[in-house]
């Protein structure tokens, strides 16, 4: 179980105190699916980084299975048990999928298992295992290789953020039925950020962050009308609090 | 030469396993040469080794019925000198031959130690020639540990020559000097990698004229500097025909390195298309990041990305 405890998070610009995001609270239970969305720049992806210790909370708490993690470091964050998908991810000059993927697991990968983590991201997995994750691959190719990362181990909490930027229909429709296989498994939680309705609408709970405060949190059911209205199919969602669009 | 076999001491085996990433073994084609003198070496059916008698050195002829052969000719120096040495190699049409050289010091002194190989390669039509240098120095001796290799490549019409260099540790100054001549729609692929540290030198030169119709290079090179070495690299790739070349300059800079990178291109035909690309940076702060949401610490995640960079 996540618990977030009045998370803050201040930068300092130009000689000025800037407030990026203020006292955000919330709790994942185990096995749940938790979504945030919002607009642009409301700080859904810095509380992404604030979880995984990538930039460091100027105040709150953070407690991931009764353990205080706030001050832990990256890497100490994932062991405790955390996963994370980067919105945008890097590129290795001479390394291979495979040996990204071993590494991503913590162990060596054989053949198969590394063709089941990438076929279950929608990648035709023969072509990929030996080719570098770098600049030759394309930014789809690269964002389903980091989704397959964080789906080669076992973590206690997964956060992924925006798993559905650049990635094609037919993957999506995969990498939808992936989390709904996490899901219904409840061995890990999840923390999608997303402006995405059909991840929005696998949710347990939703959380809508803007302007760098929790305007919401509740379940599924109660805050999907406000997100969507009475029509599901709609390609905006409207925000209720000052009636502003935002893309999805 | 007649065929001769020795015991090898613990240093000399330890230095073989790092430069020769076949594994050296005195079986088929091999010419080891320790401290200035051929020790050991063996002929194969289709390659046969001759020493040189009016300079140190051998000449390597291998057969054009050698197919996916090998063979091995590493030099190591575990005593402090100068050893120049002078190895030619005749490939006739046809081979398919892997060629492993390299040479490894233990410099245990406090004078220089260092070896100059200078190699020349005539290779025939048709082959397909793949020629491995791994250049180490290891040991606690104050001395220089010097190495300077000069390699000359002529490859013929319809031949593929790949040449890999690795420098990844210990040597603390190195000049390389590569010249090589493409024929008609003869091909080279070059991967150069190298690593300095501390207050190592590397400087590497190479020229590649691209003369026959169709001939095509492509080079690549990935170092990086640590500490407060100093590496320059100067490949250029020049067109003299209706050719294909890509020059490609990779360096990750740490520490108070400094990389030097100055790829020449330098077309003299029309249809000649030459391209180069060179980067110089530091390790990525995504990539640190990324590696160590898998629970590596920023220590193991910058050996990883090097690790990776140079493979």
């Amino acid at each position: 179980m996540l618990k977030v405890e009045h998370l803050s998070y201040d930068v300092v610009e130009e000689g000025r105190q800037s407030e990026i995001l203020s006292d955000v609270s919330f709790t994942v239970n185990d096995g749940e699916m938790l979504v945030i969305t919002g607009p642009n720049g409301g700080g859904k992806s810095t509380l992404a980084k604030l979880l995984m210790g990538i930039n460091k909370a100027t105040g709150g708490k953070i407690i991931l299975n009764g353990q205080d993690i706030t001050d832990y470091t990256i890497d100490e964050r994932a062991r405790a048990g955390l996963g994370f998908a980067f919105q945008q991810p890097p590129r290795f000059k001479g390394m291979t999928v495979r040996r990204l993927l071993s590494l991503a697991a913590g162990k060596p990968l054989d053949e198969k298992t590394c063709c089941s983590l990438l076929s279950s991201v929608g990648l035709c997995a023969m072509e990929y295992i030996d080719r570098e994750a770098d600049a030759t691959l394309s930014g789809g190719e690269m964002k389903r290789i980091e989704i397959a990362t964080v789906l080669a181990k076992r973590h206690d909490l997964c956060v992924f953020d925006e798993p559905e930027a650049g990635i094609d229909l037919w993957s999506f429709s995969m990498l939808i039925k992936r989390f709904e296989q996490i899901h219904k498994e409840k061995k890990e939680s999840l923390i999608l950020i997303s402006h995405q309705e059909r991840i929005i609408q696998m949710a347990d709970r939703i959380m809508v962050i803007s302007d760098g405060k929790v305007q919401s949190i509740g379940d599924a059911e109660d805050i999907m009308p406000d997100l969507f209205g009475t029509e599901l199919d709609s390609c905006e969602c409207r925000r209720q609090k000052g009636g502003e669009l935002y893309g999805v | 030469m007649e065929s001769k076999k020795i015991d090898l001491d613990k240093v000399t085996q330890d230095v073989l396993k790092m430069i020769d990433s076949y594994g050296f073994k005195q079986e088929g084609a091999y010419n080891l040469r320790l401290n200035g003198m051929a020790v050991c070496h063996g002929d194969s059916r289709h390659i046969n080794i001759v020493k040189k008698e009016d300079k140190p050195g051998i000449d390597i002829h291998i057969s054009g019925e050698a197919k996916n052969e090998q063979v091995h000719i590493p030099v190591v120096m575990s005593q402090e000198g100068v050893d120049i040495v002078y190895n030619d190699f005749y490939i006739e049409d046809g081979a398919d031959v892997t060629i492993i050289a390299g040479c490894g010091i233990h410099g245990e002194g406090c004078s220089e130690t260092r070896h100059d190989g200078i190699h020349a390669f005539h290779v025939g039509r048709g082959c397909n020639v793949k020629y491995v240098e791994n250049h180490y120095a290891e040991g606690k001796g104050t001395g220089q540990k010097v190495l300077n290799p000069v390699t000359k490549i002529y490859v013929g019409e319809d031949s593929v020559f790949t040449l890999e260099t690795t420098q990844i540790r210990g040597v603390d100054s190195t000049e390389r000097e590569n010249y090589i001549e493409l024929a008609d729609n003869a091909k080279l692929f070059v991967t150069e990698k190298l690593m300095t540290d501390e207050g190592q030198t590397a400087v590497s030169n190479m020229d590649v004229e691209l003369n026959g119709e169709n001939s095509s290079a492509r080079i690549v090179s990935r170092s990086v500097g640590k500490g407060t070495s100093k590496q320059v690299f100067h490949p250029k790739a020049i067109g003299n025909n209706r050719c294909h070349a890509h020059v490609q300059c990779d360096s990750i800079i740490m520490d108070q390195a400094e990389i030097s990178s100055i790829p020449e291109i330098d077309a003299r035909h029309v249809d000649a298309q030459i391209i180069h690309e060179a980067a110089i940076g530091r390790i990525n702060d995504e990539q640190l990041v990324k590696l160590q949401t898998f629970g590596l610490s920023e220590e193991e995640a910058e050996s990883v990305i090097i690790e990776s960079f140079l493979k």
